[in-house]
């Protein structure tokens, strides 16, 4: 520490670190470093590896390769306590804590510093850690009657309350108003001027300029750069993140006999923490083109599919829909989910949990095929014959791997049990399929073969409604893009002419740009 | 003074379901619904009475002794049974339900092929019952219900005081009920969750084996009481969701459906006649109060008053 130089000696490093998820490399070869009182924005798109990157700084995931630094001597990671005892402490995104405890109880937890436990103590440091970073949170309030941003606040506290040094957020913004980013970017700042080093992962460029003194960018599990804050742009930024166009050779038939079959006009409604989630969306989509659907993770997709689908109830706006049998025009808002499905509109959401949502995960192929079709056969018995045969197409067409169709789909491959709940929607004859992340997970040749399908049901003049998370993927597929941006259309694109820097522009761009623009946006989508 | 033994009969017979609803508490507060308490009861007293019946039978062993061995006994019986479960429902992840629900079948089973062998091969009948004197020290000489108030009546309050101030006041019940709420929080802390499991269903079985020993060799007394320890681990599951997952609230608790329990048989000395069904219907009361109870903490809906969050629930890490 005396000798000259140590000022630039980064407090955390890594070096050459590769992680891979079966044969999905996740982080490849990455460098890093982190300064002392730095905050380090570690910027890229979704499925970048910026999560997975942190994790195995935290002790969550271990590198299949490459070193980890600290303060320039080399540290094993295997577990979160050995992270806290290198004083490195991560606030997950998903909040781990105890909903029933007060704040003190969830911020001592685990915590055995050898002295006599006694909850007057805890509060009593507590208090002395919020005046010191200008936390407000009253240790004695217990969890479940707090606000997200005051969860978060705990969580923090958690990690300062063990000694932290270095402290790594992931998305932190993800859930807070505009207003409770402010006063956490206030605290941040506080931190580094006592002398933490703070790494914030985030996909919002506003947010990385106004924070961050250095920003790291990854794309695709590598390390692009790392640049100083103060010489860069959202632009710059941008094209790090996305990257050049690659060519893919998914096939892209002309649309023809396009008709109007779905319109969403001024949709809004909140989640379940009272947030805005849906912002005047407005929108149409066609039969027999594939209007594609892109924004960051958690910009209104899944609530825009839901609602369309009759499962998520919004506060305004309308969704008409043009029955294709009768030519008449309904407002699936006034339908129950089932008058919806009976309309031909198929949701074949791909969650992050996609037994969660679709399938019975200890029930079988056949079996799972015919909760779609239970309702049909004689009497009150069920119809097994063709919904068997309908799995035993699922299987051969998709080529999935199973042993047989008896097998329950919780002991199928997550790519597998992809194939299953996409063939069954799409099984179905639909009029309007939505498809939220179908090839999450897939390899390349189960990819290709979802998009046949999707391209398959457009040119039977289905209108497609395809969520994805790949730009590439998006441009080369979509007939039309819209793309979301905090629950707004930021605009709706030629992906034929647009480059992918301008599409993650319309992604990443902070709110107020983006309420102006969605105006040109919706006058393109009408040409 | 009838009514004075309707009330020390009601705190005796009480201290059974203390024993039983302690120890399951302490289960439940790491996670585990242990329906087996019934049958762990019954083990507890078989245990402890078959070893009693080999301590009396010499005439040597001080009474003091006796009664710290019969203890033992029983605890080592019910820690035996808290492992087994621990391992089916811990280790292996089966279905808690099944789990406990076996471990009753299996327990009362084993009671009463216990109790059955100490009175066959017993020539001159139980040995056992001779150490109900010891028991029942220091008031064993009484002959007014005073004398139910024996060394275990202190030693069950004590058992639930003492869990309540763990729970609530230290680290280690910090971690157990972390552990209850939230494994996955818990394991993130760094707790070791598979321990805090196994010892807390360990210890809970343990203390809840104490109160089949304490119904059938200290409350009743009787060679025919081991028949019975099947219906009093059921009441002490249902004191349980009574005194809402808090020991202290136990203790009163325990005492509340003594009374209502043995109300029936103490109509007519209160002057009232009623017929045995009447008086049998009457002991249904402890199981309508435990109703209504969870009617009116599911209407008031405070978090504070429902059963550990992941009551039920097998934690595995890797599940995401």
């Amino acid at each position: 520490m005396e000798y000259a130089g140590t000022q630039m000696q980064p407090v955390l490093e890594l070096r050459g670190i590769s992680k891979s998820f079966g044969s999905i490399k996740a982080n490849n070869n990455v460098d890093l470093e982190l300064r002392r009182g730095e905050i380090l924005a570690l910027l890229g798109e979704n499925g970048s590896g910026k999560t997975t990157l942190m994790n195995m700084v935290a002790g969550i995931y271990f590198p299949d390769e490459g070193q980890i630094l600290i303060n320039g001597e080399e540290v094993v990671i295997r577990s979160p306590k050995d992270a806290f005892d290198h004083k490195i402490g991560m606030i997950h995104q998903h909040f781990k804590l105890v909903d029933l405890f007060s704040a003190a109880e969830n911020i001592v937890l685990g915590v055995n510093d050898g002295s006599k436990y006694n909850i007057k103590n805890v509060n009593e440091r507590v208090r002395e850690l919020c005046d010191r970073y200008g936390f407000n949170i009253d240790p004695k309030e217990k969890i479940h009657e707090m606000s997200v941003s005051q969860k978060q606040t705990v969580e923090i506290l958690k990690v300062l309350y063990r000694g932290a040094d270095i402290l790594i957020l992931d998305e932190p913004t993800a859930v807070l108003t505009p207003q409770e980013t402010a006063k956490l970017f206030d605290v941040l700042r506080r931190m580094k001027a006592d002398g933490k080093s703070i790494i914030i992962i985030t996909h919002k460029l506003h947010e990385v300029l106004s924070i961050s003194d250095r920003v790291a960018v990854l794309r695709k599990g590598e390390h692009i750069a790392t640049v100083n804050t103060a010489e860069s742009t959202e632009s710059s930024l941008t094209e790090m993140m996305v990257g050049k166009k690659i060519s893919l050779n998914i096939d892209r038939p002309e649309p023809k006999d396009t008709v109007w079959r779905l319109t969403v006009s001024h949709l809004s409604g909140l989640n379940e923490e009272g947030l805005p989630v849906l912002n005047d969306v407005t929108f149409s989509a066609n039969g027999g083109e594939i209007l594609g659907i892109a924004g960051i993770a958690g910009s209104g997709q899944r609530e825009l599919l839901e609602a369309i689908a009759g499962i998520y109830n919004p506060d305004s706006g309308e969704i008409l829909y043009n029955d294709p049998k009768t030519g008449e025009t309904v407002n699936l808002r006034k339908k129950t989910p089932l008058q919806i499905r009976e309309l031909g509109v198929r949701l074949s959401f791909v969650p992050e949990d996609r037994l969660g949502m679709g399938l019975v995960g200890s029930m079988d192929i056949t079996d799972n095929v015919m909760l779609r079709s239970y309702r049909n056969g004689p009497l009150n018995l069920l119809d097994r014959g063709t919904p068997r045969q309908l799995a035993q197409d699922i299987v051969d067409d998709l080529s999935v791997v199973t042993p047989n169709l008896r097998t329950p789909v919780s002991r199928l491959s997550g790519g597998n049990v992809q194939k299953i709940l996409v063939g069954r929607e799409i099984a179905s004859a639909p009029s309007l399929l939505m498809a939220a992340y179908p090839v999450r997970g897939l390899d390349i040749n189960s990819s290709y073969a979802i998009y046949n399908l999707l391209n398959e049901q457009k040119s039977h003049g289905v209108a497609v409604l395809f969520v994805g998370e790949d730009l590439d993927v998006l441009l080369a597929l979509s007939d039309r893009l819209l793309v979301l941006n905090s629950g707004r259309v930021a605009g709706i694109v030629d992906p034929r002419c647009a480059t992918k820097e301008e599409v993650g522009f319309l992604m990443t761009k902070s709110h107020d740009e983006g309420s102006d623009s969605a105006d040109d946006g919706t006058e393109g989508g009408a040409l | 003074m009838k009514f004075l033994d309707f009330l020390l009969n009601a705190l005796a017979i009480g201290i059974t379901f203390l024993y039983g609803s302690t120890g399951e508490i302490i289960t439940e507060k790491a996670g585990h619904l242990n329906l087996g308490i019934p049958g762990i009861m019954g083990v507890g007293a078989a245990c402890g009475c078959a070893a009693l019946n080999v301590l009396c039978s010499t005439g040597t062993v001080p009474p003091a002794l006796i009664v710290i061995l019969g203890i033992l006994a029983a605890l080592a019986g019910g820690a035996l049974m808290g492992l087994l479960y621990s391992f089916l429902a811990v280790t292996l992840r089966s279905n808690q339900n099944v789990t406990g629900l076996a471990m009753t079948i299996f327990g009362i089973g084993l009671t009463k092929f216990v109790f059955n062998r100490i009175q066959q091969t017993s020539v001159d009948g139980v040995k056992y019952l001779i150490a109900k004197k010891y028991f029942r020290f220091p008031f064993a000489w009484s002959t007014t219900s005073l004398q139910y108030l024996g060394v275990m009546v202190f030693l069950g309050i004590a058992v639930a005081i003492v869990s309540s101030i763990i729970l609530s006041r230290t680290r280690v019940g910090l971690h157990l009920r972390a552990v209850g709420e939230s494994p996955a929080t818990a394991d993130a802390a760094g707790i070791n969750v598979t321990r805090y499991k196994y010892v807390a269903t360990i210890i809970g079985s343990a203390i809840a084996a104490l109160g089949g020993l304490f119904y059938v060799m200290d409350y009743s007394g009787s060679p025919e009481a081991y028949l019975s320890v099947e219906a009093m681990g059921w009441l002490s599951v249902a004191l349980v969701i009574f005194s809402l997952w808090r020991p202290y609230l136990s203790i009163i608790g325990s005492f509340a459906f003594g009374a209502l329990f043995i109300l029936g048989s103490f109509l007519p000395s209160f002057g009232l006649s009623v017929d045995v069904a009447t008086s049998n219907l009457v002991k249904t009361l402890p199981y309508v109060v435990t109703i209504i109870v969870l009617i009116i903490t599911s209407i008031r809906n405070r978090r504070e008053n429902q059963p550990p969050a992941s009551l039920g629930v097998s934690y595995f890490r890797e599940d995401r």
